[in-house]
């Protein structure tokens, strides 16, 4: 593990040595969260603006967030992305600071994002000096597009938000992990830490996990078991994994046994 | 095509036989799929499904835990005026019942609202009676305004209004419409509103449609249980409702209410009688059927049946409740419209929600 000490993941200028980001949203309580923080060890985290009360004395989910953290400040809400540029300039003037996680969803059966609306966004944001961090379809052309857009990073979901289905964009979030330049942070669906785990394994940056956390049983005991699998994952791709046998290394009729008599 | 065709092609349906011929064996198939059809919706509506309601409830609570957390929004009813020009036999504000009339004037508002905000809630819903020449839409306008310096939610439960006058008030900082159909039963809607605007069925049916067209954040529909002989009628209509609303206007937040008939001035007797055990089941029901609907339990029902729903699928809550104009800041309650079951101020509410393991959400919105 020695070799990966150095292994951080820089996203906007910020060092970041935990690849897990993690979020505020359906917890039984706010006041859990410094202990999630602490037992998954995430250094990101993010939290709604509509849920944020900077006049509230109490019942502010920024009271709880850990000053260590890196806010990710989120545009639930916006349904376009003139109101998630709105938004985002919000969270700035709140204090929330320059990072945003742009959500545009305008479909709220599936919350699924809107891609197009997203991508403009993150064209204006990234102009304005925000760090955009845009949650998209796991698809190629989306990302290509928010690449152009100066996004910082590319978020496509393993699955629909809070279904914790898991990695089922495997095959899509692979190509962008191989096309794409930026770091692909998978986002949403994760439902377990071996699926967190697995996404690591293949080359994502990151994973950003909230539900499958918030909604457990234990939710640091979760938060730890999280932090855990990613690091596993993590280490796990820097090691790259042994080849895995395709079953036919030892041909009875070798496609190539002609070269020997050559 | 519109609700009412939708509605329409049900017509043929007989209810209370497909409700019968229900077995535990459907109820089963139904709560193994994923997403379920309309008629699967009813099936869990049924005398068998009542006998499975802790089966309906844990798949109910996995769907809420995902889609919504250990979380109730909080909200409090705010009353500009009673004033009436309907006689819906069934509520206290019927303007042939001799109660006090009042509207309240922007500084009484001012009052309220400081009242309100003390508690901490941020989400308000405003109502008025149906009089649109007393509280005028301009007047609710100026309300709403002025509520949004102290709110950061703004909600409207008043009388049926076009699409330009819902995007007026949308301007004017509302950003939700609750309307109820009452009941979906054409014929007996004419028979329990014998009098006033709200006479006209097709243009309550339409209302929230209209509200997702001028833009409404959050439309909350419902029908008033008791009021059908067959109570899971108004109850399939209305999951029916939300539904045909969430799939033609997704961008628009759906949400659906439960109201049970409370005593009121007046003596119409409930139709139906809706048990706590049926109310649970229609809870359940919507949740498997309507994954990410809001679901909203007021305090007409007691502080143990709403503490107990909790984990069932309910999403939003009212808390230091009066149905009385100005009654946030006046103990007069001659000017209510029904009794309250659920008295609890906004902190035993808060304490109440945490007990049992949730999170009371105060704000949950932020006007850009």
């Amino acid at each position: 593990m020695e070799a990966n000490n150095n292994d951080a993941l820089v996203i906007g200028g910020v060092s970041l040595t935990s690849r897990l980001f993690t979020g505020t949203g359906k917890y039984g309580s706010d006041t859990i969260i410094p202990d999630v923080c602490a037992s998954s060890g995430s250094q990101v985290i993010t939290v709604a603006l509509r849920r944020v009360d900077t006049n509230a004395a109490t019942g502010n989910v920024m009271q709880h967030i850990p000053k260590h953290m890196q806010l990710l400040p989120n545009t639930s809400g916006a349904r376009n992305a003139d109101e998630a540029v709105r938004i985002a300039r919000l969270a700035r003037a709140a204090g929330c600071g320059d990072w945003i996680k742009i959500e545009v969803i305008s479909d709220n059966k599936y919350l699924l994002p809107d891609g197009y609306e997203t991508a403009k966004a993150t064209e204006i944001l990234a102009k304005e000096g925000f760090t955009v961090l845009p949650y998209v379809n796991a698809d190629l052309y989306i990302a290509r597009d928010l690449v152009n857009a100066g996004a910082a990073a590319v978020m496509p979901l393993g699955a629909p938000i809070g279904s914790n289905r898991g990695l089922k964009t495997k095959e899509m979030v692979r190509i962008l992990i191989d096309e794409i330049s930026l770091p692909i942070i998978v986002d949403a669906g994760i439902g377990a830490p071996s699926q967190a785990c697995e996404a690591m394994e293949m080359g994502a940056a990151a994973c950003l996990v909230n539900t499958a956390i918030a909604a457990s049983g234990d939710p640091v005991a979760m938060g730890r078991a999280f932090g855990e699998a990613v690091r596993a994952g993590r280490a796990a791709y820097l090691a790259q994994t042994a080849a895995v046998s395709t079953g036919t290394a030892d041909a009875s009729s070798p496609l190539t046994g002609f070269l020997g008599g050559m | 095509m519109g609700f009412s065709d939708l509605l329409s092609q049900y017509d043929t349906l007989d209810m209370a036989a497909y409700l019968a011929g229900v077995t535990p064996a459907d109820v089963e198939r139904v709560l193994a799929k994923h997403s379920i059809t309309p008629l699967d919706y009813l099936a869990l509506l049924s005398p068998a499904a009542e006998g499975m309601l802790e089966a309906m409830a844990q798949k109910a609570n996995g769907i809420s835990m995902r889609h919504f957390g250990k979380t109730i929004q909080l909200f409090t009813p705010l009353y500009l005026a009673n004033y009436c020009t309907n006689q819906c036999v069934y509520c206290g504000f019927n303007t042939a019942n001799k109660i006090t009339r009042s509207q309240l004037t922007a500084e009484e508002l001012r009052k309220e609202a400081e009242a309100i905000a003390a508690t901490g809630l941020k989400h308000i819903l405003i109502l008025t009676g149906d009089a649109p020449a007393k509280s005028t839409v301009e007047y609710i306008g100026d309300c709403s305004r002025i509520l949004s310096e102290y709110f950061s939610s703004i909600s409207i439960e008043v009388y049926a209004m076009t699409q330009d006058e819902y995007a007026y008030l949308i301007d004017k900082g509302v950003d939700g419409l609750t309307l109820y159909q009452e009941t979906y039963n054409r014929s007996l809607y004419k028979e329990l509103h014998p009098k006033g605007p709200k006479r006209d069925y097709d243009f309550r049916l339409d209302a929230p449609e209209r509200g997702c067209m001028a833009g409404m954040r959050t439309v909350n529909v419902g029908a008033l249980l008791g009021l059908e002989s067959v109570w899971q009628r108004d109850a399939f209509f209305t999951g029916l409702h939300a539904d045909y609303l969430q799939r033609k206007y997704p961008a628009t937040s759906i949400a659906i209410s439960p109201p049970r008939m409370r005593p009121h001035v007046g003596s119409y007797e409930p139709a139906s009688i809706v048990s706590d055990k049926n109310l649970v089941q229609l809870v359940l029901a919507q949740r498997i059927f309507l994954h990410n609907v809001g679901i909203t339990v007021s305090t007409r029902e007691s502080a143990q049946l709403r503490d107990n729903m909790m984990p069932l699928g309910v999403t939003k809550m009212s808390a230091g409740v009066t149905t009385a104009v100005g009654g946030h800041t006046s103990d007069d309650d001659s000017t209510a419209q029904f009794d309250i079951s659920d008295p609890r101020s906004v902190d035993e509410m808060c304490r109440a929600i945490e007990s049992k393991g949730f999170q009371p959400i105060f704000k949950d919105w932020e006007p850009f």
